[in-house]
């Protein structure tokens, strides 16, 4: 039942990722995104961390990805820029990266099956235990990322911060 | 216990009914506090408009713009349905009456509300109209950035329960309501439960007096069928989740039963809903973005840090 579950959304993860990368249009990848983003989620519930599927729902599907639409929605792109995405994307483009993704997948399916024990019994993880553990033997990691975002939040302010604007032609000269 | 699928039916059709009769009570109490009779023609107190209305956006033509974004547009209407139906999964209505008793119930809410934004956002960018635009890109930035103290103000209330599950937060309510010890927090998320289902006063993704209709402009029919009852469904919504978190649920004296106390309570908040519709003006889009970032946003991180260090020190 749980092995079911977990091989539909692993496989609906795995083709919408597909999809992501071969859409010409920029909206319809990142929806497709959005569908594999909930595909993982469903996949960390299956296997006990119900806190960490609920994150990866609120934090990327539900406010990272609804900025990135957010951005290319203001930047208007519509046919012209599919078509020239495709005229970018020509098949021999595919041949190299393709090639590396296989080595890359090769290894990986040769990683897996060289110490392959099928999960024995699912733990679940309480949210207060993600808690525990965040603000207990990782709390360094915390500080860290809360000092990483911190100098993001500054950034974006200096980025963002405006000149005084004077609204008419006549102060204008005053000021400056 | 009553067996599982009689309560998503019985969930279902409450809610589906619910929403579809707002409209005729919307339209008859704001016609009561603006001094008007409001539709009273049809059927008895005309509750038939109510079925005049479906009847007519089920006939209406069902027109897809030919600039339109076609499956994107399709598909936006059906978000906010989902996402808000969803959300109803783990609402405790009465003990033993709940879909699902996840034990991260809170964030599950949290998680729906986060992913009905996709409704709006969509459905504007796919219309391919500048007033859809602009209506999809105040709703996304406003249901942002209000997703965010609403999640801060639930913060208290998991505090003060230790818990994200539901019904489990009911129970903590036996002795007090939680709306006494988390009064900041409960008016919060009011604010924030009024902008992310963007009712009046803060319906500006859709404001009809500068964009049309907002993000639904190109919509007709069933599709704007879905929008629209998809609202009442979040008004309905959003009343249950301030019942359960700060009002005590299915909780009140035994003369009732649960499920009665907890439906009364949850109608006594969508009338309120239905006031402020009534008597609030449209603030400005800025001003509704300052008045979030720069008075609720310190207030509910102010909110949580005092009720923390209470908590402990009453533990300790």
């Amino acid at each position: 039942m749980m092995g079911t579950a977990f091989y539909i959304a692993a496989f609906i993860a795995i083709l919408a990722t597909v999809m992501v990368i071969t859409r010409y249009n920029i909206m319809h990848a990142l929806l497709y995104l959005v569908v594999s983003l909930l595909a993982v989620a469903v996949v960390l519930y299956l296997y006990g961390a119900p806190f960490m599927a609920a994150l990866e729902v609120i934090v990327y599907a539900g406010a990272i990805m609804v900025l990135l639409i957010f951005f290319v929605m203001m930047l208007n792109l519509g046919k012209e820029s599919a078509a020239q995405e495709k005229l970018w994307l020509k098949p021999r483009i595919w041949i190299f990266p393709s090639l590396l993704c296989i080595i890359l997948l090769g290894e990986l399916v040769f990683l897996v099956l060289q110490n392959h024990q099928p999960v024995s019994e699912v733990k679940m993880v309480n949210p207060k235990e993600v808690g525990i553990a965040l603000f207990g033997p990782y709390i360094m990691a915390v500080e860290l990322t809360g000092m990483l975002l911190m100098a993001g939040i500054v950034g974006a302010y200096h980025l963002g911060r405006q000149k005084e604007k004077t609204l008419h032609r006549f102060l204008e000269n005053d000021q400056s | 216990m009553i067996n599982f699928w009689w309560i998503i039916g019985g969930v279902l059709f409450a809610l589906l009914n619910t929403a579809a009769g707002l409209i005729w009570v919307e339209r008859r109490m704001l016609a009561l506090w603006q001094d008007r009779y409001g539709p009273n023609r049809a059927g008895p107190f005309g509750l038939l408009v109510v079925l005049a209305d479906t009847i007519k956006l089920f006939f209406k033509e069902d027109w897809i713009p030919p600039f339109a974004d076609k499956v994107v547009f399709v598909f936006a209407p059906g978000v906010v349905m989902l996402s808000v139906l969803m959300s109803f999964v783990v609402i405790p209505f009465a003990p033993g009456i709940i879909v699902a008793d996840l034990n991260i119930g809170l964030l599950f809410f949290l998680a729906m509300s986060s992913l009905g934004v996709y409704s709006v956002v969509l459905g504007g960018w796919a219309s391919n109209n500048k007033y859809a635009l602009l209506g999809a890109m105040r709703g996304a930035s406003q249901m942002i950035s209000y997703e965010v103290f609403m999640g801060l103000a639930l913060m208290g209330v998991v505090v003060l329960s230790g818990s994200f599950n539901l019904g489990e937060i009911v129970e903590a309510q036996r002795k007090v309501w939680f709306v006494i010890p988390q009064f900041i927090g409960f008016l919060i998320f009011l604010v924030a439960g009024v902008a992310e289902t963007h009712r009046l006063p803060f319906d500006i993704p859709e404001a009809e007096s500068e964009l049309v209709a907002g993000f639904h402009s190109e919509y007709s029919g069933m599709k704007f069928g879905m929008f629209f009852i998809g609202e009442y469904l979040g008004v309905t919504l959003i009343s249950g989740m301030l019942v359960t978190l700060y009002f005590g649920g299915w909780l009140g004296p035994a003369f009732l039963p649960p499920v009665l106390w907890f439906v009364i309570k949850t109608f006594a908040f969508i009338m309120l809903f239905i006031l402020f519709r009534a008597s609030m003006p449209r603030p400005r889009y800025d001003q509704l973005m300052e008045y979030g970032w720069k008075v609720l946003f310190p207030l509910s991180i102010l909110n949580l840090m005092v009720t923390a260090a209470i908590k402990l020190w009453l533990n300790s």
